[in-house]
């Protein structure tokens, strides 16, 4: 499961790199996706972004429709899913981007701001991810 | 095509890909963070893909642009950024990803996503102070 897939990555990448590019294209938006969710708990402009995040959970459906292979994982511990989400929520919304925002969209408009966001939610996921795998040895 | 449309088809897409390169999967994003572990670089490429195609697109369309371009990095910025990351490493799972699993109805998919959302409007509430 940890293998190296360069070819599907790249592939994958350019498809999130087009989508990005088509949501500008075709409405004047951002893909971020985290500024999208949080978009729908406060008005206006809730009716795209729900259409967006349809999207994204149509993908998922077609995806399994297709029989391709969904990899699931079993027994994490939900509480730290709950902490994880809590800080995901909160930092994004209070950085203002998350991996699509800043890391997709920011850096191909070449912003600085968000190549320090990304640079730094780099460190900070390496370091807790150490911390949770090697430390606390939690399950993966 | 409507705007409403648009926006369908583009999150549509985004999954896709999303799916395509292994990101749905928070063990793969685990793997790319821990890099003191059996480390794979795919996270990597897929930003490099999808960079790429936005550093291309983003230029013909610079006109297309809402907000103008803000270059002021703050200490709200970077905090946000370094308790994100802390989240994302912990369990594997940013926004997207996050939400394109929730298709699959997976217990830790809801709790995760219920969690961002909360999040979220925590820090809508420290605003408000």
């Amino acid at each position: 499961m940890h293998d190296f897939t360069p070819i599907s990555a790249l592939a994958g990448g350019v498809m999130i790199g087009a989508a990005a590019v088509w949501l500008l294209a075709a409405n004047g938006r951002i893909a971020g996706v985290s500024t999208i969710l949080h978009g729908l708990f406060s008005p206006p402009d809730i009716q795209w972004r729900a259409w967006f995040v349809s999207g994204l959970l149509l993908a998922g459906l077609a995806w399994q429709a297709a029989g391709l292979p969904v990899p699931l994982r079993e027994g994490f511990p939900l509480g730290w899913l709950a902490l994880a989400g809590l800080l995901v929520g909160f930092g994004t919304r209070m950085g203002n981007g998350c991996t699509s925002g800043h890391g997709v969209c920011g850096l191909g408009r070449l912003s600085l701001r968000s190549l320090v966001a990304v640079v730094t939610f780099m460190a900070t996921g390496m370091a807790s991810a150490y911390v949770m795998r090697h430390l606390l040895g939690a399950a993966s | 095509m409507s705007k409403l449309a648009s926006a369908l088809g583009a999150g549509f897409l985004f999954g896709l890909g999303l799916w395509v390169s292994g990101m749905a999967n928070p063990r793969k994003v685990l793997g790319f963070l821990d890099v003191a572990g059996n480390w794979d670089a795919s996270l990597m490429l897929v930003m490099a893909g999808a960079v790429a195609v936005t550093l291309a697109g983003f230029r013909l369309l610079r006109g297309k642009f809402e907000h103008p371009l803000r270059q002021h990095v703050d200490a709200r910025l970077v905090g946000g950024a370094a308790i994100f990351g802390i989240g994302w490493g912990m369990a594997g799972y940013c926004p997207g990803p996050a939400l394109t699993a929730l298709s699959t109805l997976s217990a830790e998919s809801i709790v995760f996503v219920a969690a961002m959302v909360a999040g979220g409007l925590l820090h809508r509430l420290t605003q408000r102070g």
